[in-house]
């Protein structure tokens, strides 16, 4: 019965039937391929030969900009005979205090997650309020803290009042200390984000070897160090992931809380590059995109390391 | 488990255990509760200086009401809907199709595929700012809901599709070669057997882009302006320089902003964390 059905069907099995396996995957792969190429791929590669470019962002660039190799970064760095762009300086630096601070939201989330992984009576509910930070947007945030960090009336201006300590111009208006300010601001939700995966990691623990463990006689900071941490590792590296990329994209926060204030001191690479090119000061296209390319490279170092461990992982998986 | 239940503890220990528990949330939330704090106090306690003592008089639905009833407020919101749920559908049945190609064949390129995608996510925004506005301009889509939803599809796509492809590999492949045994269509496979058996990826990606998204406010900026087509986490700076100094006002506005997400997170929680945390545990 199913021999002459099949026998039927084969002189009109066409092309595409043939090769179904071998075409389905590019079919189903297209439209996703295609967006992220036009809007994602595409534009890395523009803003590099943009970078190349003096263009005010007005008309077409092949006609009203000029070509002018790699004078942009020049200026940036301050490479031949130019005079090194002191804003770039300040906000190079300030990326590095973001990477390095932000870091602390790792330790910061295992050290909730630990206080937090109990089961006493309506612990979820904490649990899920200690996670709230991390859902709010990053423009409410920015302004939540804006205002905790008001000059005289703002609570942690009094807070300090209580230990008689005082920040000249509140903390967003002092030079010093306003980009760690922004920073404590960021550290909020990432803290709740690491606390999130190091609740999920600890509850994946393998109960056994904790037992075990604790036959032997660990215990505590030793119990946590030697065995329970190697556990988490998959749960550290996607903290390390996420953290690393929020420092990087800390734009949202910079924008809101101070504008790159107080004289440009809190200024970091992913605001410059905005302020170069879409705020009133800017229209400098080819410069903001010179420095968008060097916060790209910062990233791609990143990047790589991220998909090299990720590689690792799927060759043991295949 | 760790640290040792604190069952198992003496009785001080769990009676400070449950003690120290609300202090720390309210620490811990010590700003929000500022804020929420403001948004019911009249403005007069801000002209006296009253910022953090007992609010002289209680002007919740005041306050309120005025966000709703006399700003561009709603109209916001309304953007922001708009622009959110198309991008939660188009980013979904994308990543879904994207997810299926990657997760179920084999063919060269596959892992080149899936690499540029998860690399792609990572980038900053910044190198993509003056070409996408550019493309959008060229469009005729500047400043419409339709040029960044487009936009938001696209990035989006990326991280969505990591997570599709790697729930669909951890599905069981016999399934969909029993099915391929008995002739069944290859898009009918990924209609009636993965599909199907997707939804809690579905739901966990639905709710977390949808936060993604509605918290969006870079790429708010730098392709729309004004209320016609701004979301509301751009148009609450517009609020605030409308209510300078109106600290009540702001700040009711702040948390009308931040609800939608936080009600979405508190129903839909299981998906959100599972989302979240993919890859976190092995």
């Amino acid at each position: 019965m199913s021999t002459s059905s099949d026998s039927a069907a084969l002189p009109t099995r066409g092309w595409y039937k043939r090769n179904e396996i071998a075409i389905t995957p590019w079919l189903f792969l297209a439209p996703g391929v295609l967006f992220f190429f036009i809007y994602v791929i595409a534009p890395i590669y523009q803003s590099f030969s943009l970078s190349l470019y003096d263009w005010n962002g007005l008309g077409d660039i092949e006609t009203n900009g000029t070509y002018v190799g790699m004078e942009n970064y020049n200026k940036l760095f301050g490479l031949n005979g130019e005079r090194a762009d002191r804003n770039f300086n300040i906000s190079l630096w300030n990326n590095l205090k973001w990477l390095l601070l932000y870091l602390l939201a790792i330790p910061g989330g295992l050290f909730i997650a630990l206080f937090l992984n109990q089961t006493v009576r309506g612990i979820r509910i904490y649990k899920s309020l200690f996670f709230f930070p991390f859902v709010i947007s990053q423009v409410v945030v920015g302004l939540v803290f804006s205002w905790f960090y008001l000059p005289n009336d703002g609570l942690f201006s009094i807070m300090l009042g209580w230990f008689g300590l005082e920040i000249r111009g509140g903390v967003l208006g002092n030079p010093t200390a306003a980009t760690y300010g922004i920073i404590a601001a960021g550290l909020w939700p990432q803290t709740a984000y690491c606390m999130i995966l190091y609740l999920t990691g600890l509850n994946a623990v393998d109960p056994e070897q904790v037992e075990a463990a604790r036959l032997d006689g660990a215990k505590g900071r030793k119990m946590l160090w030697y065995v329970i941490i190697p556990q988490l590792k998959p749960a550290t590296f996607i903290a390390f992931v996420v953290t690393i990329i929020g420092a990087l994209r800390s734009f949202d926060l910079v924008s809101i809380m101070t504008g790159g204030g107080p004289f440009g001191s809190t200024r970091v690479l992913s605001f410059y590059v905005f302020e170069k090119s879409l705020s009133e000061r800017g229209l400098q296209y080819g410069y903001a995109a010179a420095i968008a390319v060097v916060l790209f490279l910062i990233m791609l170092v990143f990047i790589s390391y991220f998909l090299w461990s990720m590689y690792q992982d799927e060759k043991e998986a295949r | 488990m760790f640290p040792t239940p604190v069952q198992k503890s003496s009785r001080a220990v769990q009676i400070s255990y449950q003690t120290l528990l609300p202090f720390a949330l309210i620490l811990w939330l010590l700003p929000l509760i500022a804020v929420m704090i403001f948004s019911i106090k009249p403005d007069v306690d801000f002209t006296n200086g009253n910022y953090w003592g007992m609010p002289s008089s209680f002007e919740l639905f005041n306050n309120y009401g005025r966000v709703f009833f006399e700003s561009d407020m709603p109209r916001y919101l309304l953007n922001s809907v708009m622009i959110t749920v198309p991008t939660v559908i188009g980013t979904v049945a994308l990543a879904c199709m994207t997810g299926f190609a990657l997760g179920v064949y084999k063919f060269k390129g596959n892992l080149l595929i899936f690499f540029m995608f998860i690399a792609g996510n990572f980038v900053p925004f910044q190198i993509l700012m003056v070409p996408v506005r550019d493309l959008t301009v060229d469009m005729g889509l500047y400043n419409t809901k339709t040029g960044l939803v487009l936009f938001h599809i696209a990035f989006q796509t990326g991280f969505a599709t990591l997570f599709m492809r790697n729930f669909i590999r951890a599905l069981p492949f016999p399934l969909i070669e029993a099915a391929r045994v008995e002739g069944v269509a290859e898009w009918r496979i990924f209609l009636y057997v993965v599909l199907p058996l997707m939804k809690p990826a579905i739901a966990a990606m639905a709710v977390l882009i949808f936060t993604f998204i509605w918290n969006d406010y870079f790429w708010a900026v730098v392709l729309t302006q004004g209320p016609e087509s701004q979301p509301v986490t751009a148009g609450i700076t517009s609020f605030n320089a409308q209510y300078r100094a109106a600290y009540h006002l702001m700040s009711a506005g702040s948390i009308v902003a931040a609800l939608p997400p936080v009600a979405m997170f508190f129903l839909m929680q299981k998906h959100f964390i599972a989302g979240l945390t993919l890859g976190a545990v092995k």
